[in-house]
Formats: structure tokens, C-alpha cells, sequence
């Protein structure tokens, strides 16, 4: 079982492979939305990246809202 | 006609496989010029059946296979007319999505949706009208119609209906949420899994063995598997429009069309 900290940092990782940032980019307190620039298809492209990644299904309504790294991990520790 | 090319599609025959592709920016919403497009291309079926087995639909656009019907066109046009005068409009306009739906469903040769991106609402419909889905892995579904206060009307219900237990429609309906590629694979929404920026691919293939089987009872199969709901389509053109006078709706569609947001599909 991952640590919230593990997730944490999967999650990140991911984030930065996905949107080319240098690895070490992303903190767990940035804003995603204002960091990434992402529009609605790229949050989907990396809601499903992540439910692919660690192998859940996380439905969009548990992720509204949710605009920090930090927050997103902690909802995909609680279907993990 | 073996080939077209308009302002929101284009199709090619070739060597028994129609491929059409959706390239409408920006994410392929079905409005009122995609669908005098997709009339134009339902109405060949008659000459191109006899020697065609399969037939491929596909996106051009990044990240989206079809974003659904054309809301903002919806919305600015049910604006710009009489009250009164709305119902008629988008009656007509579903008497007619409806009619190539159910050309595109009930076509002798085999249909495939090849799937990337986001496939929500008359998207998904359309690839619910096809015989097989093969998705990439980054696919996603929805039916986020009930947060605008009416319910897919190009008929997605009963053709979902006919595909998947009512407990899954229930879901999709009731939350509006994505349904991600693996999901609906697990589900049996999609026949096929493909890799990211496979699903062209393995459509093709899987048309290429399609081709093999004697079309006579390819069609005959299909007929007996595949029963175009009629009734029930004909209900979901009344509910919809039973639901679309309402003034929640108008405000939810200027909702809708006025939000920047990052997830405006779900309120």
C-alpha cells in the first residue's frame, strides 16, 4: 500500500512527464490549473492518465474543486 | 460518391471500407452544418452497401473524438427565435439527427468507432449507433445531459439501454461523470482496448477480418443482434422536448456557453 506521500509524488512525476516539465518542477501545494495552463481536455487527458497510472476509477465529481496537487493525491489515497 | 470532403467531415471508400473522419473544430460538436454532412454521407449507403463490409469512424481532432450536439449553436439559435417557435426547431432538428442514426445503426456492412479523446454526449451517441467500439486508452465517455435539465436526445438512452444493464445508464445519467476507456471496456460499452493513438489502427484491422465473412450473413446477424429501438427512440425525442421548454434549460445552456472553467461539462 503507497504512503500519501508516495502518491504525492507519483502524482507529480506524472504531472511533469505529461506536460514536459523538468522532473522536480511541480510542488504538492501548486495550483494546477494556474501552473499547467491546462484546459478541460488536458484535465481529462491527465484524470485519465492518473486513473491508469494507479489503476482506480476516480469520478470527476470527487475532483471538482480540486486545483492543488497535494488534494488530488489525497482523493486518489482514498480509492487506492 | 467513394469520396467527400466538407466543411466538418470527410469519407474515403476504399477496397470495401468507408472511413469517416470528423474534423470540426473545435472538438467536433454535432451542430446543424455536421449534420447536412452526415445526411449527405447516410444517404450514399444505399449505392456503397453492396460492396462495402465495414466502415470506420474516426476523429481528427487532438484529444477529442466528438464533444456532443453543438450547445452553443443550440443555444444562440433557440435565442434568436420566438419562444413558441423553439419546440418546432428542435424537433425537427432531432427528427433528423435521428434519421442518421438510425442509417448509421442499422447499415448491412459493420460499423467501428474508433475512440480517443473525450466521447460525451451525441459523441457518444454516435459511436453507441456503431456495431463495435475500439477505444484508445485514453478515452473517456459521458452523457452530461441531466445538468442541463434534459437527457441525451440523439438517442443514447435506449441504445445504451440495449448494450449495457440499466445500473450502469442509471450511473452515467444520474452523475454525468467520465467514464475512462478501461472502465467502459470492463463495462462492454467498448469491444476493443487499443493503445494510446492506436485506435485507428486497430479499427482498420478489425475491418480488414470483417471483410472476410460472406456479407450476406454478416447482415443477418447483425440484424438479429443489433434491433434498431424505434420505439423507444421515439420516446426520447418527446421526453427531450417535453423537458426543453423549460426555462431551467435556457439557463442552463447560457450557463454552459458563458463558462470558462476547467470542467465546464459538470456543474
Amino acid at each position: 500500500m503507497r504512503t500519501l506521500e508516495q502518491t504525492t509524488r507519483e502524482v507529480l512525476d506524472l504531472a511533469a512527464k505529461h506536460f514536459q516539465l523538468p522532473a522536480g518542477s511541480l510542488a504538492p501545494e501548486d495550483d494546477f490549473f494556474k501552473k499547467l495552463g491546462i484546459d478541460s481536455l488536458q484535465t481529462l487527458e491527465m484524470l485519465s492518465r492518473l486513473e491508469n497510472h494507479f489503476g482506480i476509477e476516480l469520478p470527476d465529481y470527487e475532483v471538482q474543486g480540486v486545483s492543488d496537487f497535494k488534494t488530488l493525491a489525497e482523493r486518489i489515497q482514498s480509492r487506492l | 460518391m467513394k469520396s467527400f470532403k466538407g466543411k466538418t467531415l470527410r469519407w474515403e471508400w476504399r477496397e470495401g471500407c468507408i472511413e469517416l473522419t470528423l474534423d470540426h473544430e473545435p472538438a467536433n460538436e454535432i451542430g446543424t452544418a455536421m449534420l447536412e454532412e452526415l445526411e449527405i454521407f447516410a444517404g450514399g449507403f444505399g449505392t456503397l452497401a453492396p460492396e462495402t463490409s465495414a466502415c470506420i469512424i474516426s476523429s481528427a481532432r487532438k484529444s477529442v473524438f466528438s464533444a456532443g450536439g453543438d450547445l452553443r449553436e443550440l443555444y444562440h439559435h433557440a435565442m434568436s427565435i420566438p419562444e413558441g417557435e423553439r419546440l418546432k426547431g428542435i424537433r425537427r432538428f432531432l427528427e433528423r439527427i435521428h434519421a442518421v442514426m438510425n442509417a448509421i445503426d442499422a447499415t448491412p456492412f459493420v460499423t467501428i468507432a474508433a475512440v480517443h479523446g473525450a466521447c460525451f454526449g451525441g459523441g457518444l451517441e454516435l459511436a453507441l449507433a456503431c456495431d463495435i467500439i475500439v477505444a484508445d486508452k485514453m478515452a473517456r465517455f459521458a452523457f452530461p445531459e441531466l445538468r442541463l435539465g434534459f437527457i441525451p436526445g440523439f438517442g443514447g438512452v435506449p441504445r445504451l439501454k440495449r448494450d449495457l444493464g440499466n445500473a450502469v445508464v442509471r450511473d452515467l445519467l444520474f452523475t454525468g461523470r467520465t467514464l475512462n476507456a478501461s472502465r467502459a471496456h470492463a463495462l462492454g460499452l467498448v469491444a476493443q482496448l487499443a493503445g494510446e493513438g492506436e485506435a485507428l489502427r486497430v479499427a482498420r484491422s478489425t475491418a480488414t477480418q470483417v471483410s472476410k465473412y460472406d456479407p450476406v450473413a454478416r447482415a443477418a446477424a447483425k440484424e438479429f443482434m443489433k434491433p434498431v429501438p424505434h420505439e423507444e427512440l421515439r420516446e426520447e425525442i418527446d421526453i427531450f422536448c417535453e423537458l426543453f421548454t423549460r426555462p431551467e434549460v435556457m439557463a442552463a445552456l447560457k450557463k454552459f456557453v458563458e463558462d470558462s472553467g476547467p470542467m465546464p461539462y459538470l456543474p
